[in-house]
């Protein structure tokens, strides 16, 4: 290695202790920052389990039939009903519920984020010119490798595996909010000005509501992106499926892996089916 | 200042490029457009561009592709700023307001109707109309109110819940129509309105629109490619050239009779000029009786003066009563009133803005002079076959033929109906 790389700086250089430097950094001068972000998502995941796993599970089950009726139509619905009660035969339910919450709390913290990062970098080359590679960097690092500074700086458990959740299924939702307003038409956002819409305006009742339909189908991608992410924070004990899973490798017990898999499976077929549901209602009015 | 003048654009530059400055000397030693653009990589889209739109016009803006005529009805408004000169609204330089100041000119005397229409996909046609008027924070109500009106006004009533992709392009652009009529601005920007439309659709898109102008008088700026459009529907027509200069400003007739250089009258060369030429600009001062006050030997004496063999009578309004024939007069000599010998129901008449061309088949069939009317009934003027005729065969090949056909009809014309236009 050294052979091929004359230049001595090249050769001292180490973009691990790089990492390891930057890392350090962060978590000796931000922990009061991150212990704050930490008790928000802590707080906002116990909101949601609350409501998924207070009630019995039939209501659950009843309310989740009833969107996907609403929303996707009565085949989505007689699949969730099915899928849902194996869930229940299969012991998974909590589990499954914990998955959930754990889904919910890092895509709405994401969406949260990404919108305005996407549309910040539809309406600026410069920041597009930045966002754009830190998306690369955030979807092609191996999403294991999120979990090592995540653990770092908020521990073992629920917080770090949200974290990383959020943060590896964001950028399909921030570029496609930036693909989707750019592609609007020309002419319909001359037109918004025309009739003297403040660049506001233009945003709120011309722009984004043109690009729901690109917004919709980058949140889909969220959503599923944060279901694989969530599974894979069973390692570092983020809880629900993602842990039976982890047990099942662990324990060699296939039954178990089975289970929890299909249960992965089901919830990842419910949520896809209604969220695309949802973008091809807003598509079809038009 | 004139008070006629709504719009009025001077020493008018627009220029595309990074540096737009260094184009200005090489413009003023006269460079084309192509040499500009290699040697600093600008775009010239407008060269000094002097024109004013008074109160009430329709003003076309007429060039082909890359004669910067979209670039020009944007700087109208500032979509696109451009790169030196002025542009008054109504006296005011829009290019020194702020961008509050420029909003406000946005929402209350400009609106603009689009090539491809420009409605939002996810409203209704209703919510489309409407939004001018929402941007304006305009009270619900009254924004119903207003948009529902300019729906009646482009024949959409009934429409409003329907979606735009529902609709075809020419009821889409009625939309178009209506949202920026809702806003009753002084001024309509029209940009290729009716370009993308299928041409009989188009065709009858344009006379609506003049029926419009006709009740609104807006000050209308039709940008288009089309000559035969420009030369149908503007009072006053720019012509632009390649290179974004202004080559001539005038009327329909004066584009066609006197075009200013080769450039328009290669352009002008191929038009059809009956569809141009309307009735009233043929049309011979009719002299007409006066009911009651003259009698048949009035007629008589009048159609010997003129040589004519029949005569309009009117009232005192010069509201066109009918037509007295001479041989009628002849037999009715003794008699103190036209009373008895007036066609009432023997006259063709026209408007004055018919054009030549859908005279033609009439002329044939008609046995009497036309009579040009308004639409009080007044009687403006006569036109005679022999009038249309020679019109048409200004640049007619079918000159020939039209002769004979004239030949043939005169040894026992049909006796005319009465059709109202």
């Amino acid at each position: 290695m050294s052979a091929l790389l004359p230049l001595a700086f090249l050769d001292a250089m180490d973009v691990g202790d790089f990492f390891e430097v930057v890392i350090a950094w962060l978590e000796t001068n931000l922990e009061p920052f991150f212990d704050g972000l930490g008790a928000f998502i802590d707080w906002t995941l116990t909101g949601i389990e609350a409501a998924l796993m207070w009630p019995h599970w039939a209501v659950v089950i009843v309310v989740m039939v009833a969107i996907a009726w609403r929303t996707a139509g009565w085949r989505i619905a007689v699949f969730s009903v099915f899928g849902l009660l194996l869930i229940v035969q299969m012991n998974m339910w909590d589990e499954s519920m914990e998955t959930l919450a754990l889904i919910g709390t890092s895509v709405i913290i994401a969406l949260v984020v990404a919108i305005p990062l996407g549309i910040w970098s539809s309406k600026s080359e410069g920041a597009e010119s930045i966002i754009r590679p830190l998306l690369d960097f955030m979807q092609t690092l191996p999403a294991f490798v999120y979990l090592i500074p995540a653990v770092l700086f908020f521990q073992l458990g629920k917080v770090p595996g949200v974290v990383a959740t959020l943060i590896f299924s964001m950028p399909p939702t921030v570029r496609l909010t930036n693909l989707g307003i750019r592609q609007v038409p020309k002419e319909i956002k001359e037109a918004s000005l025309s009739f003297g819409a403040t660049p506001r305006q233009t945003l709120v009742k011309v722009e984004l509501p043109v690009a729901l339909p690109t917004i919709l189908a980058g949140m889909n991608q969220t959503i599923m992106l944060a279901l694989s992410m969530v599974v894979i924070a069973g390692l570092i004990g983020a809880g629900g499926l993602g842990n039976q899973v982890v047990k099942g490798i662990t324990q060699l017990n296939i039954g178990l892996g089975f289970e929890s898999g299909i249960a992965i499976v089901i919830l990842a077929i419910y949520l896809d089916r209604v969220t695309q549901a949802l973008g091809a209602a807003t598509q079809r009015q038009r | 200042m004139n008070e006629d003048v709504v719009i009025e654009a001077r020493g008018l530059y627009k220029i595309f490029g990074a540096d737009p400055r260094k184009a200005f000397p090489l413009l003023e030693e006269g460079l084309s457009k192509e040499d500009i653009l290699e040697k600093t990589g600008c775009v010239v889209a407008i060269n000094d561009a002097n024109f004013e739109v008074r109160r009430g016009e329709m003003f076309v803006v007429m060039g082909l592709s890359g004669s910067g005529k979209s670039t020009v009805i944007r700087c109208l408004n500032r979509l696109i700023d451009p790169t030196r000169g002025q542009v008054l609204i109504a006296g005011e330089d829009i290019m020194k307001m702020s961008d509050e100041e420029l909003r406000a000119v946005r929402r209350q005397k400009l609106s603009m109707v689009f090539q491809h229409f420009g409605l939002l996909p996810q409203r209704t046609v209703l919510g489309n109309v409407e939004f001018g008027l929402e941007i304006s924070d305009v009270s619900a109500d009254e924004r119903r109110r207003k948009a529902q009106e300019a729906l009646e006004l482009v024949g959409l009533a009934g429409y409003e819940a329907s979606m735009p992709s529902e609709l075809s392009g020419g009821m889409q652009q009625r939309v178009g129509l209506a949202r920026a009529l809702a806003n009753d601005p002084e001024v309509l920007l029209m940009d290729e309105a009716f370009s993308a439309l299928d041409p009989l659709i188009r065709t009858q898109m344009q006379d609506e629109l003049l029926a419009l102008q006709e009740k609104m008088h807006k000050t209308v700026v039709f940008i288009t490619h089309d000559l035969d459009e420009a030369l149908k529907i503007g009072d006053r027509i720019v012509i632009m050239g390649p290179g974004g200069t202004i080559r001539q400003i005038g009327t329909p007739e004066e584009i066609l009779t006197e075009p200013a250089d080769d450039y328009v009258e290669a352009f002008v060369e191929n038009v059809d000029r009956t569809k141009v030429i309307t009735a009233s600009s043929i049309m011979r001062k009719a002299d007409p009786l006066v009911i009651p006050k003259d009698g048949p030997s009035v007629a008589l004496r009048r159609m010997e003066k003129s040589g004519a063999a029949t005569v309009f009578v009117t009232d005192h309004d010069r509201v066109l009563q009918g037509i007295v024939k001479i041989d009628d007069a002849v037999k009715a000599r003794k008699e103190k009133s036209l009373e008895k010998i007036l066609l009432e129901d023997e006259v063709y008449t026209v408007w004055p803005e018919t054009p030549v061309n859908e005279l033609l088949g009439r002329a044939m069939t008609c046995r009497y002079p036309m009579a040009v009317v308004d639409r009080e009934g007044r009687l403006l003027g006569l036109l005679e076959r022999s009038t249309i005729l020679a019109e048409v065969a200004v640049d007619s090949d079918q000159v020939q033929s039209l002769s004979d056909l004239q030949d043939e009809l005169s040894d026992d014309g049909p006796v005319s109906e009465e059709v109202r236009p």
